[in-house]
């Protein structure tokens, strides 16, 4: 694969009349956390639905782990992981029997997910809570689950769709240090997010206003850009003419 | 490992874990098929009338203008011979006949009895009770009006009365075809419309469609641990309404048994169309009760006999899947009667499960849109 992990031109999406996304273009490198950032109804959850296959692109062209989005839909599903900020676990069933279930939708043997479910619960730290069904276990643990889940295939690309929502931010702390490891290991991550102070931590951030990416670049650089003390300021900056 | 096993093995869970919906599925038929032991009717009217008049002439036709003019029974049919009978009833053209004895009008005459049989269908056993009495009221009042002659004593006509099909009138006999219609909607309908909202609401619906799964893989796994469910509280229906109610099957039980598949299709389809235009468990729940429990209920002549109901009823029932599977099942059960009498019906629902699965696989598509 080249380190081009996603990459999208003129990327467009309407709804009848309204255009959500409006030619977007941008690219992200492999084992890039790439953050992406917009008001409520920026176009920022419909371009996510596109990259992950779960809405049809009305113009332009995303490939994702170099395939196309809306002709190879079955090859690049089967190259990314993802994680809502539902979680997407089952709650009645326990973190190993979620960790086989998703093992074998992605077309691992038993074997494998056998040797992958201890290695990540040994990793996280949850083996005493293996076989505890979801639904008794905290929000924090249930988070960096899913998370792991999301990457039993060793995706190439994992998204992430507001994951830390909901969370006390020392467990965001936690979990970005997970996203952190898996970046490390050559994953690239696609996060949204609300939190400015996590869009800190990305190594390059787009901030989407109507449809448009009005703003891309190193957190640090976008700063000095737009001579702004904090990305917080900068995406009020940025969102207000649109309000 | 396959996905889709894992998908089949992990919706066992669901429900294995889900104890208090388990029991209910469970529980529920055989529950219902105690409690609906007696069946409760209400009246008739529009009876579908055979005449078997073996040697017109005024006389008899005199007795079956009484029938015609009394407003409650409709002549379908007139035949010479008893024996053409037989496939009036069995498809239910006739509910009802009266046979004229060859001799009945000499009789009458001679003032030696004349033999009058009144054949009533008792799949439904109280409105076989009613019909029998409506028509020997008809036989009496047409003997009162007789002419008075020396020649002839007072009581003179002797109807002959005889049951087809439910000789001793059990309504159990009626209900458990019934029974199995509304448990197979529920199993169906209702379950399938339940865990397709679940996965929505959780959001995990959301993480299936984003793997490499195809929607037809989501759908057989979400769908086919409920068919089982349905299919095996058929079996257990049929079981306890023989041990305990000894209610007959008198048909072929395979094709009872297809024919319940292919209300179950019906209904899945419902549940699944049901479940792709809401994303709460709560409004699917009403969605089902209101668009497929109750008119499979009320509709289907499961509770309500269809012929005292209101025309405009009588004419949506047309389209309710239950009327016609419920029609099925009491001919099989009852009449032992096969696909030579059925087909209508099971092409009927064949085409609805066909249409319905279509458009809910074509909406569930529609949703990746």
């Amino acid at each position: 694969m080249s380190d081009i992990a996603i990459e999208v031109k003129d990327l467009t999406r309407k709804f009848g009349n309204f255009t959500a996304v409006d030619h977007v273009t941008f690219q992200v490198k492999a084992g890039e956390v790439f953050g992406f950032l917009g008001a409520n109804g920026a176009g920022k959850t419909t371009a996510f639905r596109m990259l992950i296959g779960l809405l049809q692109p009305t113009g332009g062209s995303a490939r994702v782990a170099g395939f196309d989005v809306a002709k190879q839909a079955e090859e690049v599903k089967r190259r990314i992981g993802y994680m809502s900020q539902r979680f997407s676990l089952y709650e009645d069933l326990t973190p190993r029997e979620n960790i086989r279930l998703y093992g074998g939708i992605y077309g691992l043997t038993l074997a494998q997910i056998r040797e992958r479910a201890d290695a990540m619960l040994q990793r996280l730290g949850a083996s005493q809570i293996a076989d505890t069904a979801v639904r008794s276990l905290p929000l924090g643990w249930r988070q960096k689950l899913a998370f792991s889940v999301a990457l039993v295939h060793q995706p190439h690309i994992v998204f992430l769709d507001e994951p830390t929502s909901g969370v006390d931010p020392i467990t965001r702390r936690q979990f970005w240090e997970l996203i952190y490891d898996a970046a490390s290991r050559g994953t690239t991550v696609l996060v949204t997010t609300h939190y400015m102070d996590e869009a800190e931590y990305c190594d390059r951030i787009s901030i989407m206003v109507a449809g448009r990416i009005a703003a891309m670049g190193p957190p640090a650089d976008l700063k000095r850009e737009h001579n702004v003390e904090s990305i917080d300021e900068l995406f009020v900056q940025l969102a207000r003419p649109a309000a | 490992m396959s996905a889709l096993r894992g998908l089949l093995r992990k919706e066992w869970f669901h429900i294995k874990r889900d104890r208090r919906t388990a029991t209910v599925l469970v529980m529920l038929p055989v529950v219902q098929v105690l409690l609906f032991g007696y069946a409760i009717r209400t009246d008739v009217d529009n009876v579908r009338l055979a005449v078997v008049d073996p040697a017109p002439s005024n006389t008899t036709l005199a007795l079956r203008n009484r029938f015609a003019a009394a407003g409650v029974f409709r002549i379908v049919a007139s035949v010479p011979r008893t024996e053409d009978l037989e496939p009036l009833f069995q498809n239910g053209t006739a509910q009802q006949a009266i046979v004229f004895d060859h001799d009945f009008t000499e009789d009458l005459g001679r003032g030696t009895p004349a033999q009058l049989l009144v054949i009533t269908d008792a799949t439904e056993p109280n409105t076989g009770a009613l019909l029998q009495a409506y028509a020997q009221a008809v036989i009496q009042q047409y003997q009162f009006a007789l002419p008075a002659s020396p020649a002839r004593p007072a009581s003179i006509i002797v109807p002959v009365t005889r049951i087809r099909f439910n000789p001793t009138r059990e309504s159990k006999n009626l209900f458990v075809p019934g029974l199995m219609a509304f448990v197979l909607t529920i199993i169906s309908a209702l379950m399938t419309a339940i865990s397709l909202t679940r996965e929505k609401e959780t959001g995990t619906m959301e993480a299936l469609l984003v793997s490499p799964l195809r929607p037809w893989e989501i759908i057989v796994g979400k769908v086919t641990p409920y068919l089982a469910i349905g299919f095996a509280s058929v079996l257990l229906v049929l079981v306890e309404a023989r041990l305990v109610f000894n209610v007959p099957v008198r048909g072929s039980i395979p094709l009872l048994l297809f024919e319940g598949l292919l209300y179950v299709l019906v209904s899945l389809a419902f549940g699944m169309l049901i479940s792709s235009r809401t994303s709460s468990q709560r409004i699917a729940m009403m969605g089902v009760f209101l668009t497929t429990l109750l008119p499979n209920i009320l509709l289907s002549g499961f509770i309500f006999p269809l012929e005292s109901m209101p025309a405009i009823l009588r004419w949506i029932s047309y389209v309710i899947p239950g009327r016609w599977f419920v029609a099925i099942a009491r001919g099989i059960m009852l009449k032992g009667i096969g696909l030579e009498y059925l087909w209508r019906e099971t092409l009927y629902i064949a085409g609805l499960a066909t249409v319905l699965l279509a458009a809910s696989i074509r909406s569930f598509h529609e949703r990746l849109e």
